[in-house]
């Protein structure tokens, strides 16, 4: 009977206006940027563009993707990407696997968690990293971009987690008396069922990669080498186009208002392809992690 | 029973275990702890063609000019400001969206504003820096060409210092009030329907309802936020000042990350840089060992 009182009814509008509202706020950027990528130079230069072309026409797309420096950026992205994501995985599976036996089994169990959790609390900072790195001979190597955050520990710790209350430990029990060693029931009972979570972590560590600039920016010192947002970060945020091996005609194209907008929203692309599976994991993932009775 | 499990699992060996945790453990030396050696550089006047044998020693003077440089003290107080101002805006926000959206009757409609509220958060700085650029400029940016239609002024968003700040703390909100309420509604997702059922045969109406029964099922999520937060302290937001600041705001923009990169790594003054990177990691763990320790005493929350 409440939900038909005259204020409750004034609030449940002013509510949704105000929601609806929001939620547009969200996207709206996206839009304003689609709208302007898609649009004439001319009009663009002349902030006509709003929310919807104006004199529609592909050409920035055309200018983006006929640039060699771009195309190779998308592609060095993508590799990182595809690389850094099996490793990670591979990794976290492998340590969460293990640190989620009990330490009455696994002698040195607590030792290899808390080395790893002393990571997440306490680093060297910007400046001993990169010249770990660079003593390594990394610059300029895709391993630059893999490596130093190969292991996510905050990943491991969630696999651990779900390890320990989702894998039946009967089941665990039944294959170690069949004789399968360590190696094949992780891969034969713990994968199997715990194939959701790791969609969920492949999804946020590609997101990671494809969005991951920086480490481009200080480790690549050529930047035919250099991942898309970080080439993105050049050319459309620092505006400085000194550093690269582009004739000035090409300079000219790329500081273009339409084609920076194209570029951006080619960056965004694969960032909205995922994002459906990703809302349909990240709930749960989200609440797996921080929610722990 | 105890005993007959151990038995069996002594006859397992363990050194798989061992091999599958080692490449783990080796990357995280190499790139974890050994940087930490590195940190020797802050007491050092560090020269990249000596080395850390060979450049001069010399104590605490790095963190000494840490302390009296005008503009390192200047650094300490934005970053300080700017990521308090977003601790209190990231706790505000959410638990206000997360108790409005509970509100919503319609699922689908609630489903839809979830899905556009959630996107900023996977888009990146750079790709945002670049879009705000462009629609805050005060040379027909979007939200100048708005503000115009009011007959106001265009502003200088990104290139005056008090409207900078402000710009940094609400972007950062926008980017991330959505996913954060995430945290919040899979609290309100544990309120037994019947609660609320009990409470109307009692008597109360919706805002006694909220008042009594939505909001005092967030509070322990809000207590453990607003708690874990303070270990961030420090954190302004690296990314995304690095991608929105430029030379005309550094007085007031300018954060202790952004400030180590630009002296430390491109001026080339490795141990001053390190000196304040040390100060920074050193203040954050002390403060997340705290944090942790409050949220485990006020809320019973544990990581693991």
């Amino acid at each position: 009977m409440h939900y038909r009182s005259t204020s409750y009814r004034i609030f449940t509008t002013a509510n949704t206006i105000l929601l609806t509202f929001l939620a547009i706020l969200c996207i709206l950027p996206l839009v304003h940027v689609l709208a302007v990528s898609l649009s004439s130079s001319t009009a663009a230069d002349a902030n006509l563009v709003k929310l919807w072309p104006m004199g529609f026409t592909t050409e920035a797309y055309k200018v983006t993707l006929s640039n060699e420096l771009f195309v190779n950026s998308f592609g060095i992205s993508v590799l990182r990407t595809v690389l850094g994501t099996l490793i990670s995985l591979l990794l976290s599976v492998m340590v969460g696997y293990a640190l989620s036996k009990e330490s009455e089994h696994f002698r040195g169990r607590n030792f290899y968690a808390w080395f790893l959790v002393f990571t997440m609390l306490f680093s060297g900072g910007l400046i001993p990293g990169y010249i770990v790195v660079q003593k390594l001979g990394l610059i300029n190597s895709i391993w630059s971009l893999i490596l130093p955050g190969a292991l996510s520990v905050y990943n491991t710790i969630l696999l651990l987690n779900f390890f320990r209350s989702s894998v039946p430990k009967a089941l665990e029990e039944a294959a170690f008396i069949d004789g399968a060693g360590h190696f094949r029931t992780l891969w034969k009972i713990y994968l199997p069922i715990s194939l959701p979570s790791l969609a969920t972590i492949s999804l946020f560590t590609m997101v990671g990669h494809w969005n991951a600039w920086f480490d481009g920016l200080i480790y690549m010192t050529d930047s035919s080498r250099y991942p898309m947002s970080t080439l993105l970060q050049t050319i459309v945020v620092q505006r400085d186009l000194s550093s690269m091996s582009v004739s000035a005609d090409e300079v000219q194209a790329l500081s273009n208002r339409t084609v920076k907008t194209a570029q951006i929203f080619i960056a965004t692309i694969p960032i909205i392809a995922v994002y459906p599976f990703l809302q349909r994991f990240f709930v749960k993932g989200i609440v797996l992690g921080s929610v722990k009775e | 029973m105890k005993t007959d499990n151990k038995r069996r699992w002594n006859f397992k060996l363990t050194w798989p275990l061992h091999v599958m945790i080692l490449p783990g453990i080796i990357l995280v030396i190499l790139f974890s702890y050994l940087p930490m050696f590195g940190l020797v550089m802050a007491f050092q006047d560090f020269q990249p063609h000596l080395g850390f044998f060979e450049s001069d020693w010399i104590g605490f003077e790095n963190f000494r000019l840490m302390f009296e440089y005008p503009d390192a003290k200047q650094v300490i107080w934005n970053t300080l400001l700017i990521a308090i101002l977003k601790m209190i805006a990231h706790l505000i926000v959410p638990f206000t969206f997360a108790l409005l959206l509970n509100e919503v009757r319609k699922q689908f409609f609630k489903r839809m504003v979830q899905t556009f509220v959630y996107l900023p958060h996977f888009l990146s700085w750079v790709i945002l820096g670049g879009i705000m650029l462009d629609m805050l400029s005060t040379d027909g940016g979007l939200v100048n060409q708005v503000i115009g239609w009011f007959g106001l002024e265009p502003i200088f968003f990104l290139g005056d210092g008090d409207w900078f700040r402000f710009t940094v703390i609400v972007s950062d909100v926008w980017k991330d009030f959505g996913f954060s309420t995430i945290i919040f509604l899979a609290a309100l997702s544990g309120v037994n329907p019947e609660s609320y059922e009990a409470a109307v045969i009692d008597g109360a109406n919706r805002w006694q309802q909220t008042w009594s029964i939505t909001i005092p099922a967030m509070i322990p999520i809000a207590v453990v936020v607003a708690t874990l937060s303070l270990g961030s302290i420090l954190n302004a937001g690296f990314d995304q000042i690095f991608n929105l600041y430029n030379p005309l705001v550094y007085d007031k923009g300018d954060i202790i990350d952004t400030y180590v990169y630009r002296v430390g790594l491109i001026g080339g003054d490795f141990g001053f840089g390190t000196a304040v990177g040390v100060f920074k990691s050193l203040v954050s763990l002390l403060l997340i060992v705290i944090s942790y320790r409050l949220a485990y005493k006020l809320a019973n929350y544990r990581i693991f």
